[in-house]
This record gives structure tokens, C-alpha cells and sequence, in this order.
């Protein structure tokens, strides 16, 4: 649920990263952080396991500059993306404006992505979000890998409803802020419709 | 309801009482975030400590909390308290959808920042009624003249990738 604050002029979103287990999310999340100046983005939250795991969520708060007068801010978010963190991905994904896919391009993670899409419906489901409504990207990640599949037949497998596809490698960055351009535009859209 | 406006004349009631609540109390922040992680106001300096940041946790504090609640069968837990070294949080819960935090030394104690707490949520319970009045009222428009997305171009979200 956005926050429009006419008297500070400022519009706070929030995103959330969603996908399979080890696919990239918070890579994406550090990319930006390390690559924003510090006067326009927050801190880097992580609650990780021990190995770097998210444990339950990742959240950076971003401004991304002004429109109009006003801030426009973002509160990005990652789930954690192995599968027995279910509860934590509902709660993350609460009151959210705009989802982020991103999905692993190996060939053997191939069915966990379309698991995990499948459990970001089911979730958007139990709080009656309407997934054909919702600004959503997909991003395939790790594509400097050698054992990917081919952007085309991802795209066949997981796009559902015509959304942007970036193709990306979060390590190195490429991508990442296109994905994020991707999703703010998406989501300011919708805003921009629903307040008229 | 896929957004909130936080109209100028209730966010300045909103920061009026959190100020209150925290001149009477003594503590060093109040702040409501919205239970999904957005911040909605604060009150209060902490040096080097990012308030959105505290706001996301917060409220993931809470969410967690709830989760754990609805194992258990219970309805919810109302208050929760962190007891630090030397930083203590009050969290207790306004409406089901706002989250009131108070965090406080040892200048100050627990009874009273519960007591103070207890009295701004009745008042900021009145003020967010109020708000989603309104908000049905306007049907959801600003109530100011100028929207910021009256004429927003893919020109303009373009440029704040530049
Ligand atoms: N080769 C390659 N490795 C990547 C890429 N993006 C991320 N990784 C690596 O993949 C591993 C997992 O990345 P994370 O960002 O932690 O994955 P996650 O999606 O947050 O995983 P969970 O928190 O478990 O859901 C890390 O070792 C990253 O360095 C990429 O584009 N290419
Ligand atoms: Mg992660």
C-alpha cells in the first residue's frame, strides 16, 4: 500500500523481490545499495542465517529523486526464498505495490522457479490481490552462467501476462537497475490511475 | 484499498502527539509505522539510526509476533517490549493497522511510557478514524489542488533513473 504525505511531498512504494532459493534477490538488493550514493538511499537491512541465507527479509528504503515536486520513494524488499520460509514470504509480501520476479536461469532450477511463481500466486491469493493488476516484472538472472536455458524458452515457460523481462547477472549488476526502472514505472503507472 | 493519503491537517495531529507522548515520557523516539513496514511519522533524534530502517523492523517485529500468536491460537499479542542494555522498545499495536513505537533509557521507566502510550493510541486511534473518513469522502483524491500524477509522463519516471 503506497503512502502519498502531500504535507512532507513525498510518495513511499513498496517492492518486493520474490523468487526461488539462491536466485539472486538480495545480490540485486546489495547492487543497489552499493551503487546509489549514500543521500539517496537508507540502510542495507539483512537478516541472514549463517550462510547468507535470507532468513526472513531484506529491505533497503530509497529515493529515487522527485516528480513534480514530490520524493519518490521506494522500500525495496527481498523474501526469503527457500521453500519452508512460506509464512515469512506472506507476510513480506503484504500491502505490496510491485513484484519482481527473479528467477534463476539454470537449467536445473528451472522447476523451482515455476514453484515459486506459483506460491506468489497462491499468496496474493490468501490476501485478494489480483496478480492480473499488479505491477510485475520478470528478471532472469545468472545468465553469464554455462548451463542456462535460453531466454526464449523462459520466457515461454514464465511469462504470464505480457510483463517487461530483463535479462540480467545481479553479480555484476547488469540488469539490475533496469529491472528496478522496470517495476518503479509499473507501479507509478498504477498509482497514477487509481488517483485520478 | 492499494493506497493512503495522509492529509496535512491529520499528519500535523499525528506528529502532535507522538511529540507529546514523547516530551512526557522522556524517551528518545515515537514513531507510527503502518503495519505493512511504511513509515507514517516519528517524533525524536537518534543519531546514526536510520527511522525508516527502524520502521521496516518494527513492523516485521510485529508481523513475526502475529505469525507466532496465530500458532498458538491466540488473537494477537497487543504489547510487546524489548529490554536492552541501555535502549528499551514499546510496541503496541493502534486499530490492528498502525504500530505505535516508543523507544526509550533509562531516564525513564516502563510503567510510565506504557501508561503515555496507552493514552496517544486512544488519541491516534480518533485521528486515524478520522483520516479514512475522509478518504472515502474525497474518494480517494488528494483533497489538495495539484496531484503529483495528474501528467506524470514516462518522460519524467525516466529521469530518475538518470
Ligand atoms: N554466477 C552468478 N551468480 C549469481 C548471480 N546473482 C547472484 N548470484 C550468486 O547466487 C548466490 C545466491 O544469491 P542471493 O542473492 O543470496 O540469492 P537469494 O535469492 O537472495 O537467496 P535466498 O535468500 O535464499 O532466497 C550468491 O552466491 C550470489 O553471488 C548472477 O547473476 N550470476
Ligand atoms: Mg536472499
Amino acid at each position: 500500500m503506497a503512502l502519498l504525505n502531500p504535507r512532507l511531498r513525498e510518495l513511499i512504494s513498496k517492492i518486493v523481490y520474490y523468487g526461488p532459493g539462491l536466485g539472486g534477490k538480495t545480490t540485486n538488493l546489495k547492487y543497489i545499495f552499493d551503487h546509489t550514493s549514500p543521500t539517496t538511499r537508507g540502510e542495507l537491512i539483512t537478516l541472514n542465517t549463517e550462510g547468507d541465507r535470507t532468513l526472513y527479509f531484506d529491505v533497503l528504503p530509497l529515493n529515487l529523486g522527485t516528480i513534480k515536486g514530490y520524493k519518490i520513494r521506494f522500500q525495496l524488499y527481498t523474501v526469503p526464498g527457500q521453500v519452508f520460509y512460506s509464512e515469512s514470504r506472506k507476510i513480506i509480501l503484504r500491502g505490496v505495490d510491485g513484484v519482481v520476479f527473479v528467477a534463476d536461469s539454470q537449467a536445473e532450477r528451472l522447476d523451482a522457479n515455476i514453484e515459486s511463481i506459483e506460491d506468489l500466486q497462491e499468496n496474493l491469493r490468501e490476501y485478494d490481490y489480483s496478480f492480473a493488476d499488479l505491477p510485475y516484472v520478470l528478471q532472469l538472472n545468472k545468465r553469464d552462467l554455462p548451463n542456462v536455458v535460453s531466454a526464449d524458452e523462459m520466457k515461454k515457460l514464465l511469462i504470464l501476462k505480457g510483463e517487461p523481462v530483463v535479462e540480467s547477472i545481479a553479480i555484476r549488476g547488469v540488469g539490475v537497475m533496469e529491472t528496478l526502472k522496470q517495476a518503479a514505472k509499473l507501479v507509478l503507472i498504477k498509482l497514477k490511475k487509481e488517483m485520478r | 484499498m492499494s493506497y493512503l493519503i495522509l492529509y496535512g491537517e491529520e499528519y500535523e495531529e499525528i506528529k502532535k502527539i507522538l511529540s507529546e507522548l514523547k516530551e512526557e515520557t522522556g524517551a528518545r523516539v515515537a514513531l507510527i509505522v503502518e503495519k505493512n513496514g511504511q513509515p507514517i511519522a516519528f517524533s525524536g533524534e537518534m543519531d546514526g539510526v536510520d527511522t525508516t530502517s527502524l520502521g521496516s523492523l518494527v513492523a516485521g517485529n510485529v508481523a513475526a509476533t502475529e505469525g507466532l500468536a496465530r500458532l498458538l491460537g491466540e488473537q494477537g499479542f497487543a504489547l510487546m517490549f524489548n529490554e536492552g542494555q541501555n535502549e528499551n522498545l514499546h510496541i503496541n499495536l493502534i486499530e490492528r493497522k498502525f504500530i505505535l513505537a516508543v523507544l526509550f533509557d533509562k531516564r525513564t521507566s516502563l510503567g510510565l511510557v506504557r501508561l503515555r502510550a496507552k493514552n496517544a493510541s486512544v488519541k491516534l486511534e480518533k485521528v486515524f478514524t478520522k483520516l479514512e473518513a475522509k478518504m472515502e469522502k474525497e474518494h480517494r483524491k488528494m483533497g489538495e489542488k495539484e496531484s503529483p500524477f495528474e501528467d506524470i509522463s514516462e518522460d519524467d519516471i525516466e529521469k530518475l533513473f538518470k
